[in-house]
């Protein structure tokens, strides 16, 4: 809000630094994304069309969008509930978990991939124990889900942690001399306020688990039509210099993530707007 | 439009969300206002078993398997040749990307910060819009642009630069990636701090550069510091973007998250843990680094 309060020409620089910005956002994002979509103009409808949506594209795009879907779902309920034991209760430990739930921000996702793939394999950790229960995790849709929850662990928790601090204690004193159980002020009082921070951080880590590769293509076991996610597609298409199909894949996952990015720009305006009617 | 602390939610959390509060608020709640014991335990054991099955085990794993054939084993994985050629690069690469990132970020932030301009939104869009590429399609646009049938594939060749399957492609695919990092975490904090110290400057006839580096940057020192941690963990992790551009030559174009790909699928498991243990305790030193500055400085 601060921001440009004194009027252009108080502070030097707007020239040289508009200049470098606009030139390197040229240079290294722009002119290679125009690229991509200069590419696939090349292709008539029809071309584009038949390489898009042929049958190991499109479940390439189900599994990408079902895994990501539950793996955010999963997110979103265990976020919620570690922002709320982060924010609200004392325990042992409670700061290097704090600090740890970053892990899979930092991580390099190759690291995380083979580390999965290894701790569900046959032999693994937690796979000697799942296998002869019947629960096969390596190789399979299910282990998908597992990297892609991996990878999107904090979103949630680093969207709602905020929101619970900001949350002024009077409404929940309130409601419980009102006469509320506690139960019944979570699911009123608290929950509607924190769902709105909850589904941007849905979204994101929705977003983030869609394009993700180096954590999945460990534990997937990449079978085409069945555990083959969309961006590994992409790859293989690329290294049988099948450079069409993989423009075309390319550019209808590109069109996803940028609906995403306009759903989380309007949930975060709604989230802002609906705050400031509160305040 | 309003923001929350100053911006977008962003892939990446903002300095301080992991500071935590401290254990002020439930100690002043009364009690029918707070979870009777069974539940808060209850929800603090499945918060934690959540925790520990998909964040504590893959991270142990990393170590214990690196050291499953012994420290001897260990050694020998890190001092491969193809090993040292891929942290060289790897450091190279960061190197490069880094540095440049720190200026876009740098430039990037003064622009938005300090002036009233039309198309505001827009850029900082286009700021954020690496964050929401797919790593391969982020690399896939080099490959379209650079490659042997790309569009400047042929101009390329005639004058004998390689940019794909060499470092130039690697440092570009690094740079895109990672290229919103510093400017996402400078952006919020210089707009908190506004720009009341530079404007005495300057009217006391302090020139642009001096007021710069005498007022701007020790003011944002910490959140600089800490945005170039960030990027500089993402840049020596990335892989996507890079393997769509390595081409996997061991030795020249492999960088420290493809030779561990390289050596997994090679069955070279301990060797590709023992490289991979060196990422996770790069990994783990941004984060002691992110919550010290997030502790001690903000």
């Amino acid at each position: 809000m601060a921001a440009g309060r004194g009027r252009r020409g108080v502070l030097p620089g707007f020239g040289l630094a508009m200049g470098f910005t606009l030139t390197y956002l040229s240079v290294i994002v722009l002119i290679p994304m125009s690229t991509l979509v200069w590419k696939s103009a090349g292709l008539t409808w029809a071309q584009f069309w038949h390489t898009a949506t042929g049958p190991r594209e499109l479940a390439a795009y189900r599994l990408s969008f079902a895994a990501a879907l539950a793996a955010a779902a999963v997110n979103g309920v265990f976020g919620l509930l570690l922002a709320w034991v982060l924010e609200r209760y004392a325990f042992f430990g409670k700061r290097l978990i704090d600090v740890l739930v970053d892990l899979p921000f930092a991580l390099p996702t190759a690291v995380a991939g083979i580390s999965l793939a290894s701790i569900y394999a046959r032999d693994g950790w937690l796979g000697r124990w799942l296998e002869p229960a019947g629960i096969h995790v390596a190789f399979t849709p299910l282990g998908v889900m597992v990297a892609l929850t991996f990878v999107g662990l904090p979103f949630v928790v680093r969207t709602v942690q905020p929101v619970l601090r900001d949350l002024s204690p009077e409404i929940e004193e309130a409601a419980a001399t009102l006469g509320a159980g506690r139960a019944q002020t979570f699911l009123r009082v608290l929950l509607p306020e924190l769902v709105p921070a909850a589904a941007t951080g849905v979204v994101l880590a929705f977003a983030r688990a869609l394009g993700e590769y180096g954590s999945v293509i460990f534990i997937a076991g990449n079978m085409p039509m069945r555990s083959e996610i969309t961006p590994l597609l992409i790859m293989i298409k690329l290294e049988e210099y099948d450079y069409a199909g993989a423009t075309a894949i390319a550019l209808v996952f590109l069109v996803a993530s940028f609906s995403l990015l306009l759903l989380i720009n309007v949930l975060s305006w709604r989230r802002g707007g609906a705050r400031g009617v509160a305040a | 439009m309003r923001r929350r602390r100053g911006g977008a939610p962003v892939p990446w959390p903002r300095r301080g969300a992991a500071a935590g509060a401290a254990a002020a608020p439930q100690a002043a709640r009364s009690r029918h206002l707070g979870e009777s014991p069974a539940v808060r335990w209850l929800l603090i054991g499945l918060a934690l078993g959540f925790l520990v099955l998909f964040l504590f085990v893959p991270l142990l794993a990393v170590f214990a398997q690196a050291f499953a054939e012994g420290l001897a084993a260990f050694a020998a994985a890190v001092r491969q040749p193809y090993t040292l050629a891929a942290i060289q690069l790897t450091l190279a690469t960061a190197g490069i990307a880094v540095p440049l990132n720190v200026l876009f970020g740098l430039a990037a932030a003064w622009v938005v910060t300090h002036f009233r301009f039309a198309g505001k939104n827009l850029l900082i869009t286009l700021i954020d819009l690496p964050f929401s590429v797919s790593p391969v399609v982020s690399g896939v646009i080099f490959v379209l642009l650079f490659g042997a049938r790309g569009v400047l594939g042929p101009l390329l060749a005639e004058h004998g630069i390689k940019i794909i399957f060499a470092l130039p492609g690697l440092v570009l695919a690094t740079t895109f990636v990672t290229s919103p990092l510093v400017a996402r975490e400078l952006i919020p904090l210089m707009q908190a701090q506004g720009d009341e110290e530079e404007q005495a400057a300057i009217t006391l006839g302090a020139s642009g550069w001096r007021t710069f580096w005498h007022i701007s940057l020790p003011k944002m020192r910490w959140g600089l510091l800490y945005g170039v941690v960030l990027c500089n963990a993402r840049a020596m992790g990335e892989f996507g973007a890079v393997s769509v551009v390595s081409g996997h030559i061991q030795g020249a174009t492999t960088t420290m998250p493809l030779q561990v790909e390289i050596l997994y699928n090679d069955y070279q498991f301990a060797a590709a843990f023992a490289v991979s243990s060196l990422l996770a305790l790069l990994a783990l030193a941004t984060l002691v680094v992110k919550s010290w500055i997030g502790r001690h400085h903000t």
